[in-house]
């Protein structure tokens, strides 16, 4: 137990160290960016009726101080990382004055609904079926869906997003391709809004299944076909242990802990596939707000999905990481 | 015969491969005929890649393709049902794994999941055969460990916690926790010290003699045989080249492989070089013809390279398979082979 | 090193595809040294024509011949992800080779750092970087941002050959004979992690072009640069789906999924090749 507290507390400072490294990394390029927010907002006013010299100083003199820009850059990134901690990150541009957290945390629980079970689902499904064809290796019909894992695998997600539109959109219009939920549908907890919700995530999950599927199910395949070689299977079949006990405390749980690792390193690049999803699905997630902040300008916005990002896989590696000891014993002697 | 555990009659089992477009079959057991008795323990001896290895994954059943059984049969004799394992179904086996025949695996390191503790692999492996409650059955277990020195503690550790040598022994233990007629054990000493090997062949010996089990024992070690066994097999490119008592063969060697086994052998006192012999063994998958002995034999002489030599009986339970093996060799001569073998 | 290659080519079928699906594309991309017209020009042909037997690949909406435009896109993708490739290996081996050997505190310093940039998400920093430098973020400055995230992975496989290269005789007799770690390190142990270069080099080439693509395909690099994603990039602009220029996204598409399925391919194929237990398998042992 104190062995796991040590590992759990060492796990957690580089949690931490990630998260600092991440955001700063984010805070000083986005701090090299050209557009200031303040002459945007000032040539977006002054654009609309005439304003006297004197009113528009006194403007950009309160913008400055409000986008925190009156002050050297080091202070400003102690300030920035200060008011990271309060979950504030000044005023957005896209929707001024509206906080840039505001905006991002209005579109997280789309993102990660869709990504949690998304993944979740790509996970399990494919590491089943992988597990399947690495132990029974005769099998056809799984012989012929790894020659299928690998034929779709490189195929890159634009393109099956973008198939699914055209399929789902034009050849055989039944689901919805575009949007998060119905537009005549009030947002609530009514059953109508969650069925609308659900129909909108099938095909930017279904596309996000179809592609992450293969990569999951060589690789358990890989895994599972190498462990059933290893002594400890072949021993305990000599030992006439049940088939359906050695596929899963033997083979499966052990192809898990590479598995799980596997996981937390996807989880990293997961933000690349989402940000297309949403594109090509106009869904109102994340990714969506930050190419609209990328187009306007909006660093404000873009620097806090940045850190929601960081911040969001960083957390979700640490959690796996602190169940990886729970299943495989050897990494406590580490 | 009557107390005869094993039978196996001209046993051959291949090997059918495909490697990078070309096909072999590789003859690891060729024309194997031999017997275990009760309460005993038989020795197999051969280089690495003699066909031993092979030999001992037929007689656990555990065939799988790319080898195969291509004839004869191998019956066990458990409470005197008959059992030919060569040709029963999975299902007929299942029922006497463990339970009459149990195996001891090379390699002790990786033989337990590693990521489960050790009492499930008892569990899995000992509780079904045993068919006892859970209570009794973990009693039995405790009790078993008890007899072969091991605290019950090692129940609850990972396999990584515990040393080599524990490891071993926990595995012969869970081999033999259901009293099995019949254990096969394959090379279970050869990745410990010299210490831990004493101790683990003294707890073999133990628990055969304690369970009135038979146990074939394969270890390429001469040494080892000399000190656990009371039968011993020659093996030689997929043939049983010589058995006899472990006795005879160490004092009494009539083919000249095993001749040459046993000289290799360190002894106190002698300072001498030890023989070592010309050439590899045979490739397998092409074997020599005649005998597959000749062309490292030194006292071939032309008809071991056309006809194959039969393993025949001799008198004190001595089968020979080989044509010179009557020629009474005199001490000069024996010495002279040695020295033709150096 | 040939004849490992010639027996892969007689004897792995994967591997076979696998070089003739690169080698086409190389070939194809090879081509556009050759091209007779600017390729980065814009209406230089008639817009919008099928594939025929005057324009192979057809013509898109912009007035561009698809089949010299496409082969210096492929030219530019393809050098674009063997640039990040060398890069990338470059800091892996070198990063893999010392942690492993030197072990101790250089070992977890450099392994702290390789945790740290397994999880920071590469995708949104791209975003910041194109957010920051717009069109100047060319194709090369864009292979350097990336090789400096597209290594720890590799270093941490690099790592753990390493560390059993250190404990084998001829390890020792190098260090007894006086030689440097730096020169048994490239000397020794290099050779030894080579085929996991080559291995890991191909998967790393699907993984950046196909940053590359996605990014483009947003728009977010240099979008007169002609490159796979910029091809793509330009067919949605033009909705070439929807008024019936398939063309332009079909044959990009083929040839990028061929590009992929290829590298795939050498990149299992070297996989097996590398990993003993596979190998043996398939001789059945």
């Amino acid at each position: 137990m104190k062995d796991y507290l040590t590992f759990a507390l060492k796990r957690f400072l580089q949690l931490l160290a990630v998260v600092f490294t991440g955001i700063s990394v984010a805070f000083f390029v986005s701090y090299l960016s050209p557009i200031s927010p303040v002459e945007t907002i000032i040539g977006r006013v002054s654009g609309q009726s005439a304003y006297s010299p004197q009113a528009i100083a006194s403007l950009r003199e309160t913008l400055t101080e409000l986008f925190g820009l009156n002050v050297p850059l080091h202070e400003r990134y102690f300030n920035f990382l200060g008011r990271l901690l309060v979950g504030d990150l000044g005023p957005s541009l896209l929707a001024f004055p509206t906080p840039a957290m505001k905006l991002v945390m209005l579109a997280l629980p789309w993102t990660v609904g869709l990504l949690a079970v998304s993944t979740i689902l790509t996970w399990l499904i494919g590491n089943i079926l992988g597990g399947l064809a690495g132990y029974y290796q005769n099998s056809r019909l799984l012989k012929a869906f790894g020659v299928i894992a690998i034929g779709i695998q490189p195929i890159p997600y634009y393109i099956v997003a973008f198939l699914m539109v055209i399929i789902f959109g034009f050849l055989w219009p039944v689901l919805p391709i575009s949007g998060g939920f119905a537009m005549n549908v009030r947002p609530s907890w009514s059953p109508e809004f969650i069925v609308s919700i659900l129909r909108h995530a099938i095909l930017p999950a279904a596309s996000l299944v179809i592609v992450g599927l293969g990569t999951w199910f060589l690789g358990m395949r890989a895994l599972v076909s190498n462990i059933v070689t290893e002594d400890y299977v072949t021993y305990a079949e000599l030992a006439g242990v049940e088939r359906r006990r050695i596929v899963s405390s033997y083979v499966i749980r052990n192809a898990m802990v590479p598995q799980l690792t596997a996981l937390a390193m996807a989880l990293g690049g997961i933000f690349s596939g989402t940000i297309i999803t949403e594109q090509v699905f106009a869904y109102p997630g994340l990714g969506t707000l930050l190419v609209r902040a990328v187009n306007a300008g909006d660093s404000a916005v873009v620097l806090a999905v940045s850190c929601i990002a960081v911040i969001a896989v960083a957390t979700a590696i640490f959690l796996i990481d602190l169940i990886h000891p729970l299943l495989d014993p050897r990494i406590k002697a580490q | 015969m009557a107390n005869d555990i094993l039978t196996v009659e001209g046993l051959k089992a291949y090997y059918q491969m495909n490697y990078f477009g070309v096909e072999r079959e590789v003859r690891a057991v060729d024309d194997v005929t031999m017997r275990v008795k009760a309460n005993e323990i038989y020795g197999i001896a051969g280089e690495s890649s003699s066909g031993k290895t092979s030999f001992i994954k037929v007689l656990a059943a555990a065939i799988r393709p790319p080898f195969r059984i291509v004839d004869g049969s191998v019956t066990y004799r458990f409470n005197g049902t008959p059992i030919d394992v060569a040709h029963a179904g999975e299902d007929e086996i299942a029922k006497i794994r463990w339970k009459h025949l149990s195996y001891i695996m090379q390699g002790s390191m990786s033989v337990l999941n590693p990521v489960r503790r050790v009492h499930s692999a008892f569990k899995d492996f000992a509780f079904r055969p045993m068919g006892l409650k859970r209570e009794a059955f973990w009693e039995a277990v405790e009790a078993h460990l008890a007899r072969l020195h091991l605290e019950p503690g090692v129940l609850r550790a990972y396999p990584h916690e515990l040393s080599g040598g524990m490891r071993q022994r926990v595995t012969i233990a869970l081999a033999t926790v259901c009293q099995p007629e019949f254990i096969i054990a394959d090379e279970p000493t050869t990745a410990l010290d010299v210490v831990v090997q004493k101790d683990v062949l003294a707890m073999i010996r133990e628990v055969q003699q304690a369970l009135g089990s038979s146990v074939v024992f394969v270890t390429h070690d001469m040494s080892v045989h000399a000190n656990i066994t009371d039968r011993l097999a020659i093996v030689y490119a997929g043939r049983i080249v010589e058995e006899a008592p472990t006795r005879t063969i160490f004092t009494a060697a009539r083919h000249p492989y095993t001749r040459h086994l046993v000289a290799s052998l360190p002894r106190i006192g002698d300072t001498s070089p030890k023989p070592s012999l010309e050439g590899r063994p045979p490739s397998l998958a092409e074997p020599p013809a005649g005998c597959r002995f000749h062309p490292r034999c030194p006292i071939a002489i032309e008809r071991c390279r056309k006809e194959v030599p039969v393993l025949e009986e001799r008198p004190g339970g001595h089968r020979v398979a080989c044509f010179r093996a009557d020629e009474a060799l005199s001490p000069a001569k024996v010495l002279h082979v040695e020295e033709s073998l150096s | 090193m040939f004849s490992v290659v010639r027996d892969l080519i007689r004897y792995n079928i994967e591997f076979t595809i696998g070089v003739m699906l690169v080698g086409v594309i190389v070939a194809f991309s090879l081509l556009s040294f050759f091209s007779p017209v600017d390729p980065t020009a814009i209406y230089t042909t008639i817009p919008d024509m099928p594939p025929s037997g005057e324009y192979w690949f057809g013509t898109n909406s912009r007035g561009q011949d698809l089949f010299w435009h496409l082969a210096f896109a492929f030219r530019n993708t393809l050098f674009f992800g063997l640039t990040v490739a060398v890069l990338s290996r470059i800091i892996s081996i070198t990063v893999g080779l010392t942690a492993g050997y030197l072990g101790g505190w250089a070992d977890r310093t450099l392994m702290f750092f390789n945790d740290i940039f397994v999880a920071i998400p590469i995708f949104p920093i791209l975003i910041l970087f194109y957010f920051v430098l717009r069109s100047d973020l060319t194709m090369m400055k864009l292979a350097l941002i990336m090789a400096c995230f597209g290594w720890p992975f590799d270093a941490r496989l690099i790592r753990s050959v390493a560390l059993g290269l250190k404990h084998r005789e001829f390890t020792r007799h190098a260090v007894f004979a006086g030689m440097s770690p730096a020169r048994i390190m490239y000397e020794e142990h290099l050779p030894y992690v080579m085929p996991i270069v080559f291995s890991t080099a191909m998967a790393n080439m699907i993984w950046s072009i196909g940053l590359e693509v996605t990014l483009a395909v947003l728009g977010f690099t240099n979008i007169n640069v002609p490159t796979v994603g910029t091809a793509l990039y330009w067919a949605n602009n033009h909705s070439a789906m929807v008024v019936g220029v398939w063309w332009w996204i079909v044959i990009p598409v083929v040839l990028i999924v061929m590009t992929f399925l290829g590298l795939f391919l050498l990149a299992v194929s070297m996989n097996e090749y590398i990993d003993p237990r596979s190998r043996l398998r398939r001789m059945g042992a």
